[in-house]
């Protein structure tokens, strides 16, 4: 098999491809050009890997999470740290890749929208980095839920927009993001923050992200002799699982595990696992994929406890890997996320991020089925110092 | 011939241009609807633009979203719309009706269905804001089997070789953004618009009506002596939300009264 996506079109299967306003096509256009044309030049790759490596810290180790597994008496599990990144997540990697990119084309202005606030926290520092101006978008509510993460954006110098429009979470902090960009196309440069929106961006934010399956690759066989049995992500819009999975998609043996957003258990209908729950195809913020909406068409409030999983949709690409059976969806509820939380703080001094935490608990619901000469992979998207405010106030504590 | 190209002909033959009023469908309210479509044709609009609301409207300002909230707060659906559109054909036959709002309330009816249902009532055209010529092909096959016309989007970043591809494309006329930001903006530029429409013409034989930013009857005037016809939104909106459920087609009337007087004169 060749998997070749997206096409020239942006299009992965019947997913993606470039549903935006008038206005804002020949932005994408032009960033499409720009981006194939430095995707291949040496110097861009070359620039690109040294920020990864002497500012981000990578690559980032691979830990075997050993107290843990025993407790579980299973399967190995095994952590891609992407969580002691500079700023604590994956996020930076893309952000990183993107303000290159927004340099090289002259932009001086970056905008972006941010849900738990890593990749607003991202992009407020590649701005601060590059000397760029900042604007992030973020859902008033989302902007309670993760008030550290506001502060640090502003003590990096961006410019935090509370969003009152609609569910007051990452969708409308999109669709504002997407009205600035509109009103100031030639000026400004969208930092999107995952693998989904308009055509570059799924494919664009895919390439940034593989540093992580391609470290994981070689990393593994130099652990353990070889692959691991199963690559496990959460997945928001998707961005940490297409960067693990996608170095992985041609290797036979993987398994590849998405984790959902189950919220308050698919059944109850507030979750933000669109594709666990089998939710119809649809069109929004530029890209056609599996949607949480009504029967008319409109797009439902979600739920989770972590609000960089409070999404409706999720990326093309893991539509098309749905379908085509390469990977499987699966959803973890809050509950169970906020146990593996606090499995991962007690059992191996690492606290994860919320998004994380449904990753890892997926792993912990099987690994007790699966022999103890199995391994799977969780790639450990970030950090959970953020999420303090959140942990401590499900568990009735005022900090 | 359509509604649509029969109305830009006798305005041609008058030598006239053509208002578009933009109304959101269900703002105030369901039953408010149908009455304010015929008062704004007997205020002197020639093309309705109804807007069907969407939980996620990214290209509107707002004074629109705020529309779009209001709308499905009261329950407002695309079947909904089309209904209305039935309701109002009883007593309007003639002036044209375009649906605007964005693809996927219509991805969720199915296009066929759709376009079958817009033929029945007697819409005339659609625009779906976020849905480009590059990704309208499916949407596209529908509406002409049921002689629908597509109305596509340009916009000041819009260059030449996109408005030639939309230019075979288009149905009943285009609809030219007038600046670069969401509706209802404040920042619309008059010599810029002026600038652009020589290479709009080049391609674009069908009438072109000029939209976004249009918010009094002095830029109306001006405005209307660049193109064909001349689309107000918000403004309208605006003056829907200030108005009260007993005086709202009054004072929406009373509005567009004076954006045609402006025009014609
Ligand atoms: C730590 C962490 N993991 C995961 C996500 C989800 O995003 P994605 O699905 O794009 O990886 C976020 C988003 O904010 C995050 O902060």
């Amino acid at each position: 098999m060749t998997y070749n996506y997206p096409d020239n079109s942006g299009h992965f299967g019947q997913f993606g491809g470039i549903y935006m306003a008038e206005t804002l096509i020949p932005a994408v256009e032009e960033l499409r050009q720009q981006y194939l044309r430095f995707r291949d030049d040496p110097e861009f790759q070359a620039e690109f890997a040294y920020e990864l490596k002497h500012y981000v810290g990578r690559p980032s180790p691979i830990y075997h999470a050993k107290r843990l597994s025993e407790s579980l008496g299973g399967a190995q599990i095994y952590l891609k740290r992407e969580d002691l990144n500079h700023t604590g997540a994956h996020k930076i990697n893309n952000a990183i890749g993107q303000a290159l990119l927004a340099r090289r084309m002259g932009k001086k202005r970056v905008i972006a929208e941010t849900g738990a606030g890593m990749h607003g926290v991202a992009t407020a520092t590649v701005a601060a980095r590059f000397g760029m101006e900042c604007i992030v978008y973020m859902g008033a509510e989302d902007i309670q839920r993760q008030a550290p993460n506001v502060f640090r954006m502003k003590l990096l110098g961006a410019k935090v927009v509370p969003v009152e429009s609609g569910s007051k979470t990452l969708k409308d902090a999109c669709n504002e993001a997407i009205r600035d960009w509109v009103t100031n196309v030639e000026s400004t440069f969208y930092i999107f923050g995952t693998a989904a929106g308009p055509h570059p961006y799924p494919m664009m934010v895919r390439d940034f992200q593989c540093v992580i399956g391609n470290e994981a690759k070689v990393q593994m066989p130099e652990m353990i002799g070889r692959q691991p049995d199963a690559v496990i992500a959460c997945v928001g819009g998707g961005s940490n699982a297409i960067g693990m999975f996608y170095p992985y998609v041609e290797v036979p043996g993987v398994q590849l595990i998405g984790v959902e957003a189950g919220g308050h258990g698919i059944a109850s209908g507030q979750h933000a696992a669109p594709l666990t729950a089998n939710a119809k195809v649809g069109v929004l913020h530029g890209n056609k994929v599996y949607l949480m909406q009504d029967e008319n068409g409109q797009i439902i409030e979600t739920h989770s406890i972590s609000a960089g999983l409070d999404y409706p949709g999720v990326g093309p690409e893991h539509c098309l890997l749905k379908d085509i059976g390469r990977a499987q969806y699966v959803a973890i509820d809050d509950d169970e996320a906020l146990n593996a939380f606090d499995a991962l703080c007690r059992f191996e001094g690492i606290i994860p991020a919320l998004e994380s935490s449904h990753a890892l608990a997926h792993a912990m619901k099987i690994a007790p089925a699966m022999s103890k000469d199995k391994v799977l992979l969780v790639n450990l998207s970030g950090r959970g110092d953020k999420d303090m405010n959140t942990v401590a106030k499900l568990k009735g504590i005022t900090l | 011939m359509s509604r649509i190209d029969t109305t830009f002909g006798n305005l041609k033959r008058q030598q006239r241009k053509a208002l578009i009023p933009f109304i959101t469908a269900g703002d105030p309210s369901q039953q408010l609807t149908v009455p304010l479509m015929h008062g704004l044709v007997a205020a002197g609009a020639d093309v309705l633009e109804l807007g069907v609301p969407f939980s996620d409207p990214m290209a509107d300002g707002p004074v629109i979203q705020r529309a779009s909230e209001r709308a499905l707060k009261h329950g407002m659906t695309l079947r909904g719309v089309l209904s209305m559109v039935a309701e109002f054909r009883k007593q309007d036959a003639t002036t044209p009706v375009v649906l605007m709002g964005y693809g996927n309330p219509i991805e969720a009816m199915g296009w066929e269905v759709f376009a079958k249902r817009c033929e029945e009532v007697g819409v005339d055209g659609v625009l779906t804001v976020d849905f480009p010529p590059e990704e309208s092909h499916e949407a596209f096959e529908h509406l002409q089997r049921h002689n629908i016309a597509p109305i596509f989007l340009l916009a000041p970043t819009t260059n030449e070789a996109r408005i030639a591809q939309v230019a075979k494309l288009a149905r009943g006329y285009v609809y030219y953004v007038s600046l670069k930001g969401v509706t209802g903006a404040g920042n619309l530029d008059l010599s810029a618009i002026e600038q652009k429409l020589p290479q709009l013409r080049k391609h674009i034989k069908l009438p072109i009506g000029v939209g976004f930013g249009i918010r009094d009857a002095a830029t109306a005037k001006a405005v209307s002596r660049l193109c064909d016809g001349v689309v107000v939104g918000s403004r309208i909106v605006q003056e829907v939300e200030d108005s009260t459920e007993q005086n709202v087609v009054a004072n929406v009337g009373k509005l567009v009264k004076e954006l045609r007087l402006a025009i014609d004169q």
